[in-house]
């Protein structure tokens, strides 16, 4: 069946295509070249419209323990938010942690057709992907949270070699159907584990006498040279601490060079002037993004309103139980591999800090220069639940519209903020290279993020409105793998079969024996157990698509 | 008709490790013998949950389900279900004793016919929902115990009972990561006298049960440095208790072990509460955790897939087309108790989960049971699917007791019989006809 989205204007940042009117021509699911003789076609006249592929969310926590733990905490804030059953869709509910049913098709009705869950702990790989897989529509994968697992952290204080640990990264990465590498509070999570209550960057762990910036060292070496296409996933030390943009700085310093993704750098970029002692660092850390070329990094706006934040980073999310709201907490360790916090936070446009955290993502986003290096993310949920992009599409987007919403928040954190001052407006174009073609391009993921042929026919249509919230909030057409799931912002199909992405880069099968030993000697499951095959994972719900490690697309 | 677990053929083998579905400890380490005969004896590093497990899915049963007490196909059995279901106002899908598969089929099945959720030992689970769902929770998983827990504050409960093998692999094993050795660990037992199988030095602070929420009040209050006027809580001489509250002030790394099962009194989440408290107050100091032990007949399970699939956990009801989570309304004892449900579907797939207690005022509502093929309640079902067991019968999936590590079981033998969530999508299928 062909089919052909006629007179739209394109807008295809992996292709240099700006707004141009072009056909797009899909057939068994794919993007394919004009057929050269007109053959017979559905057609279907989208004149005027933006078309764009399917939007990719790099960062989300949509699934796996954590997530779980949040829905579990949160009954008040999910029964307001009610997701009833229809002839298409089966129920479910949830606004800051949602269930995967109303996840996938809230995700889906944005035009998102791909989201990645950040944060899979090793030992709750299973769990996780047994969530995407009834996460309905939308494909998914994962990052492997690495670097506070006692497996690791006694390599590296024995000093064995940088190719060993590049071994037991791909064995992760294999066995647990992961597309990246993330480290969260390098080192840290376990030190709080021995009662450490900070890990600055080059403090040593009281157990293992290594440093954050060792850790930091090992792990974006492996990345690299298992040639996986995304860079280490950097959450950073001293999360959400003022003072901590000089951390980020360092951390950049710990990549030597090498690629680092910065995730959700907002709460990494906090400074320590004025009578609070909490300040904007945004303009500091946007320079060091600008002028290091190896570094990336996704913004984790914060929204007002309620949330609850889930983090593998237990040892600052205890510190930060007390702020919660309603004032609850879960702090967990974890079978030696991490741990974990859940904690509900309020983001009030009156608090002085919370205002100047709204302000302090926007001022990121708008001097960071290269859209290909920065990416739209709320941290879902920990800075707004996902739910809020095309409000902050529209804030970017939009300036008078933003000083508007600038005038609101409380004055204190307005004569703190240089927001009112930035002129820029993000471009159409710049939306779609972060939402689209930049998240594809980082996770190396060929076939989508775009509109050329042999793509994935995820295909998003939208009103040119005016209001670039209600614009993105409700598209026209969303069309997964080819087939319209999505009329005006509503569901109109379901589709089944959706996949996981992930990578299988090269590595000594000899850790195998080494990691069986040690799970004998000092683990309560079984190293067998541990693997993931292609096999259980379709059980879980998913098929899997793997990808080229050779390094990044072009 | 009696028939070895049916009639696939099996042939006789042994099977070195497998995973035991039988507790929330899902020991993976667990060697069994198949028989041609199609049973399944565990032959070496068993415990007494395990032999029992492992036996009673072993015994004959009858093979094929029934409807109103008569053989019937797989097809019929299903119509008679879906019939019941159809015409009902309030089902109630109970039990839940399934794994992960036949879990995700029966919220599928509940949303589809606007059913309520709630397993059958939700009385123990939710003493810790509650508490959780109030305040939070602190709390560690076997690994960490295994490798660096150097105090055990036991709570009410002798472990063992319940998870037989906990001293053995969890609490007490050779060789942990930090140099931690037998000797240092200590074990302190309040209430529950210590099995013999406990850590070497182990104390015990007897208590009889109605004094536990008094003495766990206390114990949080001398946590956090309160001067107590009293002398003694029930039995327990005040001094005592400081004792243990300084022991767990200098302790490294603690832990309170509980098994809510076992916290069988009224209110008893109150006491839970207090658990946490004493916890949150210790962690300014020292690293002390939680770890509440549960996972038996997949009641965390259970609760992980509906929360996950729809955001709310066990205690919840699809009427009216939308969910809506009760901890009081939709606790199905009560809605039995009450005669709210007018549809009963049971389901235990892994032991012989004995029915809600019914009063004899009203007929009972018509009860649709999967089960495995000695279920005691067979002959009182309106309609019978004898189902596989996962982890005998089929593969699948359970949650562990800390709600981290799911394990996945294997088949140990071939089976004829449907799994849960094969008959469970059947009904659905069904019900979606017309």
């Amino acid at each position: 069946m062909l089919m052909c989205l006629t007179g739209g204007r394109v807008i295809d940042p992996a292709h240099g295509i700006d707004g141009q009117v072009r056909d797009v021509y899909v057939r068994d699911g794919r993007i394919i070249e004009a057929p050269p003789d007109a053959p017979e076609a559905q057609t279907i006249d989208v004149t005027g419209r933006i078309v764009m592929a399917g939007a990719i969310d790099l960062h989300t926590h949509i699934g796996g323990g954590k997530v779980n733990l949040a829905r579990l905490l949160m009954p008040e804030d999910h029964r307001k938010s009610v997701c009833e059953r229809t002839a298409l869709t089966r129920s479910s509910c949830g606004h800051a942690a949602p269930g995967t049913l109303a996840c996938g098709y809230r995700y889906a009705e944005m035009g998102y057709t791909a989201c990645f869950e950040p944060a899979m702990l090793p030992t709750n790989a299973r769990q996780t992907h047994l969530e995407l897989g009834d996460t309905p529509i939308v494909d998914k994968g994962c990052y492997a949270l690495l670097g506070s697992d006692d497996f690791f952290l006694r390599m590296l204080a024995a000093g064995e070699s940088q190719a060993r640990i590049n071994d037991y990264v791909g064995w992760i990465l294999d066995c647990t159907q992961a597309i990246a590498i993330k480290v969260v509070n390098p080192g840290g999570i376990s030190a709080f584990k021995f009662n450490q209550r900070r890990l600055d960057i080059d403090e040593p762990h009281v157990h293992y006498r290594v440093t954050p910036r060792q850790v930091l060292r090992a792990l974006t070496s492996a990345v690299h040279e298992l040639k996986v296409p995304h860079a280490l996933h950097v959450h950073g030390c001293n999360l959400g601490v003022p003072g901590n943009a000089d951390t980020t700085l360092a951390t950049i310093g710990a990549a030597e060079g090498l690629p680092i993704h910065l995730t959700h750098v907002q709460f990494h970029s906090y400074g320590t002037e004025g009578d609070r002692k909490f300040s904007s660092a945004a303009a500091r850390v946007a320079e060091a993004i600008n002028a290091n070329p190896n570094v990336s990094a996704d913004v984790g706006q914060i929204m007002f309103g309620q949330t609850v934040t889930a983090s593998g980073d237990n040892m600052m999310q205890f510190r930060n139980a007390e702020l919660g709201s309603p004032r609850k907490a879960v702090i967990m360790d974890i079978e030696c591999d991490a741990g974990c916090g859940v904690v509900p936070f309020r983001y009030r446009d009156q608090s002085f800090v919370n205002a100047l955290q709204w302000a302090i993502g926007l001022e990121m986003f708008l001097s960071v220069s290269d859209p290909w290096r920065i990416f739209l993310t709320t941290d879902h949920p920990n800075g707004a639940p996902f739910t809020s992009y095309p409000h902050l599409i529209r804030l970017l987007t939009d300036r008078a519209f933003r000083n508007d919403m600038f005038e609101k928040i409380d004055p204190e954190a307005r004569a703190h903020s240089t927001l009112a001052s930035l002129t820029r407006e993000y471009s159409l174009y710049e939306i779609a290279i972060m939402t689209r073609a930049g998240p594809a391009r980082t996770l190396g993921l060929a076939d989508r993020g775009h509109l050329g042929a042999g793509a994935a026919a995820d295909i998003v249509v939208y009103r040119d409105e005016d209001d670039r919230e209600r614009m993105f909030a409700s598209p026209e057409y969303v069309f997964k793998d080819g087939e319209l799931i999505v009329r005006d912002g509503r569901l109109v199909r379901v589709t089944d079969g959706a996949s996981v992405h992930a990578v299988k880069p090269d590595y000594d099968r000899a850790i195998e024996a080494k990691v069986a030993d040690y799970f004998e000697r000092y683990q309560t499951s079984s190293a067998a157990g541990f693997r993931i095959s292609a096999d259980e994972l379709h059980e879980c719900g998913s098929k899997l698509i793997v990808h080229s490690c050779r390094g990044a697309a072009p | 008709m009696a028939a070895r677990p049916d009639k696939a053929e099996q042939r006789s083998r042994d099977i070195a490790t497998c995973a035991c579905p039988f507790c929330g400890l899902l020991c993976e380490d667990v060697a069994v013998r198949t028989s041609a005969g199609g049973t399944v004896a565990v032959s070496a590093r068993g415990c007494e949950l395990s032999r029992a497990g492992f036996a009673r899915q072993s015994a004959p049963g009858p093979g094929s389900p029934r409807v109103a007490g008569s053989a019937a196909t797989l097809e019929q059995a299903v119509q008679a279900a879906a019939q019941l279901l159809r015409e009902a106002w309030l089902p109630l899908i109970g039990g839940l004793a399934t794994d992960v598969a036949g879990m995700r089929a029966a919220v599928e099945l509940a949303d589809r016919c606007g059913a309520v959720l709630d397993h059958a030992t939700s009385a123990a689970k939710f003493r810790n929902l509650l508490a959780f769902q109030d305040r939070g929770a602190i709390t560690t998983t076997l690994a960490e115990v295994r490798n660096r827990a150097d105090l055990l504050v036991v709570i009410g409960t002798d472990v063992v009972s319940r998870f037989p093998r906990f001293f053995e692999r969890i609490a007490a094993p050779r060789g942990t990561l930090f140099g931690l050795n037998d000797s240092e660990r200590r074990c302190v037992f309040v209430g529950a006298k210590p099995p013999p199988d406990a850590p070497g030095r182990s104390d015990w602070i007897a208590c009889e049960r109605g004094d536990m929420p008094d003495l766990l009040g206390a114990l949080a209050a001398l946590s956090a440095g309160a001067r107590l006027d009293a002398q003694r809580v029930g039995l327990v001489p005040i001094e005592r208790l400081r004792e243990l509250a300084n022991s767990m002030r200098a302790a490294r790394y603690g832990v309170i072990v509980w098994s809510a099962a076992d916290l069988d009194f009224a209110h008893a989440e109150l006491a839970v509460l207090a658990i946490m408290r004493t916890l949150t107050v210790l962690n300014r100091t020292t690293r002390f955790s939680g770890v509440p032990l549960g996972g038996t007949e997949a009641d965390l399970t259970a609760d992980a897939v509906l929360l996950w699939q729809v955001g709310l956990p066990l205690r919840t009801g699809f009427a009216a087309d939308a969910p809506e989570y009760d901890p009081y309304r939709y606790d199905a004892r009560r809605l039995l108790a009450r005669r709210e449900i007018d549809v009963l579907l049971w389901i235990s797939t892994l032991s012989d989960l004995p029915l809600p207690p019914q009063t004899d005022a009203t007929p009972a509502p018509p009860l649709i049971l999967l089960a495995g093929p000695n279920a005691g309640a067979a002959q009182h079902a309106d309609v019978y699917f004898p189902v596989a067991s996962p982890g005998v019968d089929h593969g699948g999936h359970l949650v562990r007791t800390d709600k981290v590590v799911t394990v996945r079981l294997s088949a140990a033998r071939q089976s004829l019989r449907p799994s849960c969530a094969q008959v469970l999508r059947a009904i659905c299928g069904e019900l979606s006809r017309c």
